[in-house]
């Protein structure tokens, strides 16, 4: 792995954090992070309901997950294994939720789209992390040293619950989006197309199309 | 000795089997990784990919599961013809519903199923139809095997309803169509093992695909020859689309590709495509009326009898 650059970072992530790391980085995180998703965002952008706890007091890295938890007759919670959700179905809320939680950092599966890079990104210095696999879900739970708070428990269910986790050695992720708010996956992307035209070479097109859909195959279908 | 087998070692072997699909992974789709490694050319992928061999090895160590993401734990039972259990089916399927709702608690795994429009959870991956149980028989045994899968349940699969004059080139065409829609950002979570269903009526078909990615092993090609050749042909075509895992530029994407075929409408060929992803969990145990319980991690799903073909 000589060509890969391994970056330790200790939370809250901080601008010059932010602007030493490099696309494709390997990095792994102390500190603290917290959960959220659709549930957590749909309360707090859309209905505009307050956080009951200060986020960003604990940490500025949002992870887009849900663990493999589960809590204990007497309310102790056990966390086995945590692995990221793919991260571009929340593109509608994530302005609103950088500007309620003050985040540096969001890490999450698939990464999002270059525009939101550039538009949302970019302007507040914050920065994509990647999941590896994406089923690394037993070496991040290593990394889980204790739950501090699982915020919205009853409300949203394990799934969908803020869990905020002190961590250590969390990790392994990689760096998706850059200063210019280019992104990793979609440059991969940009190198996979030149090969398409190949690779369909001399199939011919299905007897019966489907109605409505694309044809562009350069086209992502998130 | 007893000729039934006893309901609550149902309960147990399929609390195990639980527990040993969400923690290790399978024999053959690691060693198929193992080369995956050695022969991806990208360094980011190399790095992906031996990132899980070490998820794997934390998992075992620490007994939690490879992933978070549970997908949907369902069963498949398959029953000697004379096989008889304490209680009959309806206390089987009792039993495997407990087993599910226990061990969500206790390895915990996440609990994912919910109902579609409330998005009501009960905790415990227990709800209508789920979890899923589909039964298959075999002549001459007193046995039960159950098999536990627990999927990745969102990206990767797609269904078309292609026509004889398709052909061959409809196939390969609707093939990569899935491994590009779904392999981009490595939303799949390839390299997958593949499976493909063709023909049948579109149950058939879908059940075909996913049972072909699911209970069949990697390096275990369909016994007819000419199917096993299509298989090895559309793994080397989807390992050369260039997509690596997590969709960076690379070579891992088909870690093997299953086809199994259904018989279907004159008219018609459909076909379904399911990836069986880098947490590719199945478990399966065998009970004898004596008590005795044997775990493997091959199905041993597709047999003769299953696939027969003739009137008797
Ligand atoms: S597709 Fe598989 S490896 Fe990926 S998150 Fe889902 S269960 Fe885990």
């Amino acid at each position: 792995m000589s060509g890969l650059r391994e970056v330790r970072l200790t939370t809250p992530i901080t601008d010059e954090d932010v602007a030493g790391l490099r696309q494709g980085d390997i990095v792994f995180l102390d500190g603290a992070v917290y959960t959220a998703r659709e549930g957590a965002y749909k309360r707090v952008v859309e209905n505009g309901i307050a956080l009951p706890v200060d986020i960003a007091a604990h940490s500025n890295v949002n992870f887009h997950c849900s663990p493999a938890a589960s809590v204990g007759a007497d309310g102790s919670y056990s966390v086995g294994a945590v692995t990221a959700t793919a991260s571009f179905r929340f593109a509608k809320w994530i302005e609103g939720w950088f500007e309620a939680s003050s985040a540096k950092m969001i890490i999450g599966k698939g990464g999002m789209s270059e525009e939101i890079y550039r538009d949302i990104f970019v302007p507040r210095g914050a920065v994509y992390l990647t999941t590896v696999g994406y089923g690394t879900g037993a070496l991040l739970g290593r990394g889980i040293r204790e739950v501090v708070d699982a915020v919205w428990l009853d409300d949203l269910g394990i799934a969908q619950a803020i869990w905020i986790f002190k961590i250590e050695k969390f990790g392994p992720f990689i760096v998706d989006s850059d200063g210019e708010g280019t992104s990793l996956f979609a440059k991969s992307n940009r190198e996979i197309e030149s090969r398409l035209d190949g690779l369909y070479d001399g199939l011919k097109p299905a007897i019966l199309s489907r109605y409505g859909e694309t044809t562009a195959r350069d086209d992502e279908v998130i | 000795m007893s000729d039934i087998i006893a309901i609550d070692r149902v309960e147990g072997a399929a609390a195990e089997i639980m527990r040993r699909a969400s923690i290790q992974i399978p024999r053959d789709y690691k060693d198929g990784i193992k080369v995956m490694v050695e022969e991806e050319t990208s360094e980011l992928g190399r790095f992906v990919l031996q990132s899980m061999l070490e998820n794997w090895e934390a998992a075992e160590d620490d007994q939690r599961p490879m992933c978070a993401d549970t997908g949907l734990p369902r069963y498949y039972v398959k029953a000697g013809n004379e096989a008889r259990v304490e209680g009959g089916f309806v206390a089987l399927e009792a039993a495997l519903r407990r087993a599910t709702a226990e061990t969500t608690q206790s390895i915990p795994l996440r609990p994912n199923r919910v109902h579609p429009l409330s998005r009501v959870d009960h905790n415990n991956n227990v709800g209508i139809h789920a979890p899923e149980i589909q039964y298959a028989f075999e002549p001459d045994g007193d046995w039960l095997d159950i098999t536990t899968v627990h999927k990745g349940g969102l990206f990767g699969t797609d269904y078309r309803m292609l026509f004889p004059g398709d052909g061959i080139d409809g196939i390969k065409r609707f093939f990569l169509d899935v491994m590009l829609q779904h392999g981009r950002r490595g939303l799949a979570c390839q390299p997958a093992i593949v499976g493909i269903g063709l023909g049948g009526g579109k149950d058939t078909c879908m059940r075909l695909g996913k049972e072909a990615a699911c209970l069949r092993i990697v390096g275990e090609p369909n016994p007819d020859p000419e199917i096993a050749a299509l298989e090895a042909e559309l793994t080397v075509l989807g390992n050369e689309i260039g997509l690596g895992p997590m969709g960076y530029a690379g070579r891992s994407m088909v870690i093997d590709c299953h086809i199994e075929v259904g018989f279907t409408h004159t008219g018609a060929m459909p076909m379904s495509v399911h990836s069986f992803c880098l947490s590719s969990r199945r478990a399966t145990a065998r009970l004898f009326p004596s008590g005795e319980v044997e775990y493997r991690t091959d199905p041993q799903w597709f047999t003769p009898f299953y696939r027969r073909e003739g009137v008797q």
